[in-house]
């Protein structure tokens, strides 16, 4: 019901708080259905991050839609056909939660049974996501860091702007005194919450991505509240853009190590003198890349525009 | 014990979403939101006690910042972009 | 002391789930925007306490006391913080607290005219 209000509804302020409270719904249905970690994710993600981005974009591009100028009848239509066709398609699949299923007799058994053998991480959700199935969190980390270049290259900002900017730093932002002391006793008990929850990934829920999320969101935080001059002095445009690339480069640099050791790509069993061990070892680094890259990726585009505005408002 | 608790935040979560639903300007939206959110962290830590796992205290620390995060968010965007966009309702 | 454990911690449950409906039921039959804030953060604060501290008393020591405590601590400033915001958010683009006068130009409600300072 909130998608169709989403989709029907001009005032895009409200689409995006609507957007939010969708998220946090599917975050509950998550945890309804027992998967802690992706609720965790789908929180931090879609509440929290998606909300204050498309914030940042509203503040460029205006509250209200315009009426769309053509007729969408053609689209609708191969849209329905398609959607048709792939509900036709998974009408051969097994039935939700069938005890007989393929994944349910042969894959969902072997992690749950050797994971703790030949990982030794308790949580199965980091094992899988970082060992058995690391090839395709490598891939998940390209595409984010693949958003980040586009943002990057879209929004290209140039020096003149912020020259002029840092020479006026808006007024207002000074009397938010209150805030701004809440802030700075709040903002080291973030960042750390963020390390916890990468470094505990393997025991709780958690890991590389919500930690990135969560040390985005502190660092976003204090720009809002302090402007962008003393956030840019604290993470410089350079060191941040190198971040992006630099988590990639642990991720896939612990695959090659790998290879160089002896056994396959993100085969992590070799990196030790002890399969399990390196097994640790790996996870703990390869969990390290993804989270310096979401961090990074995050600050990079909320940086990007809040730039684009301040330019619009001090031309 | 619990499921009480539970029952009476889900009534008040009920109410903040009314008051959002209801309320003539915006800063009422945004008030309920939040206290919906708040809410929300405590109806999470007690589904964690009446569950029996410790897990979901994370989850709840995260949304409470989140919901922070959020409200400070919305605000400095209607302090920035839309002072005459404060006093209208849809 | 296992009951009375028990008892401290249903009573602080109850009496917390009791505030937190008051400021609920505040929030929908208050006048103004500026009284719904009251109603709203103030037992909200109060009833998020002492449904924390119900729940610590549950819990005994240990790691889930201490992310209990957590919790409670950055309720108490991130939302008492975030009432004073948006008051201060709202009186800045003018929206005038309701007055109890006859006169037909105040109001409670949608703000007339904002103001830039």
């Amino acid at each position: 019901m909130t998608a169709i209000a989403v989709l029907r509804m001009r005032d895009l302020f409200a689409v995006v708080m609507l957007s939010g409270i969708y998220s946090l719904l599917s975050a509950s249905l998550f945890l309804d259905l027992d998967a802690v970690d992706v609720a965790f994710t789908e929180a931090a993600v879609g509440a929290g991050i998606s909300t204050l981005l498309m914030l940042a974009s509203l503040k460029l591009v205006g509250r209200f839609e315009n009426k769309s100028r053509y007729r969408p009848g053609l689209a609708l239509g191969i849209v329905l056909v398609t959607g048709a066709l792939l509900v036709y398609g998974t009408l051969d699949m097994p039935h939700f939660g069938l005890a007989e299923a393929p994944v349910h007799l042969h894959v969902a058994p072997r992690y749950i049974n050797d994971s703790m053998a030949e990982i030794g991480v308790p949580n199965i959700v980091t094992s899988i996501l970082a060992s058995y199935r690391g090839y395709d969190t490598l891939g998940e980390t390209l595409v984010i860091f693949t958003a980040g270049i586009g943002v990057m290259s879209l929004l290209l900002v140039s020096r003149q702007t912020k020259e002029e900017y840092y020479k006026k730093v808006p007024a207002d932002m000074q009397q938010q005194i209150i805030l701004r002391v809440v802030v700075k006793i709040l903002l080291p008990l973030i960042l750390l919450f963020a390390l916890y929850v990468q470094f505990h990934g393997d025991y709780g829920p958690g890991g590389g991505f919500q930690a990135g999320v969560i040390f985005a969101a502190g660092i976003i935080l204090y720009t809002m509240l302090f402007g962008l001059g003393n956030s840019q002095r604290l993470f410089k445009r350079r060191t941040m853009e190198l971040l992006t690339a630099t988590g990639v480069l642990i991720y896939a640099g612990v695959g090659v190590a790998c290879m160089f050791m002896g056994g396959n790509f993100l085969d992590y069993s070799v990196l030790r003198h002890d399969p399990v061990h390196g097994q640790h070892l790996g996870i703990l680094l390869v969990e390290l890349g993804v989270g310096i890259t979401v961090a990074a990726v995050m600050i990079v585009i909320f940086f990007k525009f809040t730039w684009r505005t301040v330019k619009h408002r001090y031309k | 014990m619990y499921a009480l608790t539970a029952v009476t935040l889900l009534m008040v979560m009920s109410l903040a979403l009314t008051r959002a639903f209801m309320g003539p300007t915006l800063y009422d939206r945004i008030l309920a939101v939040n206290n919906f959110g708040t809410k929300t962290v405590l109806l999470l830590a007690i589904i964690d006690f009446m569950a029996g796992r410790p897990d979901f205290l994370d989850i709840a620390i995260v949304y409470a910042l989140i919901n922070f995060i959020s409200i400070i968010g919305v605000l400095r965007f209607f302090e920035y972009a839309g002072n005459s966009a404060a006093g209208e309702e849809n | 002391m296992e009951l009375a454990l028990d008892i401290l911690s249903w009573f602080c449950l109850v009496m917390g789930s009791f505030f937190c409906l008051t400021g609920g039921v505040g929030l929908l039959r208050f006048p103004d925007f500026f009284t719904r804030i009251h109603s709203a953060s103030l037992t909200d604060t109060l009833g998020a306490s002492l449904i924390l501290i119900g729940l610590v008393l549950q819990a005994g020591w240990g790691i889930v006391s201490a992310k209990l405590v957590l919790i409670l601590i950055f309720s108490l400033l991130a939302g008492t913080t975030a009432s004073h915001a948006m008051a201060k958010a709202a009186l800045k683009s003018g929206l005038e607290p309701h007055k109890n006068d006859k006169k037909e130009e105040s109001s409670g409600g949608p703000a007339s005219k904002p103001s830039l300072t």
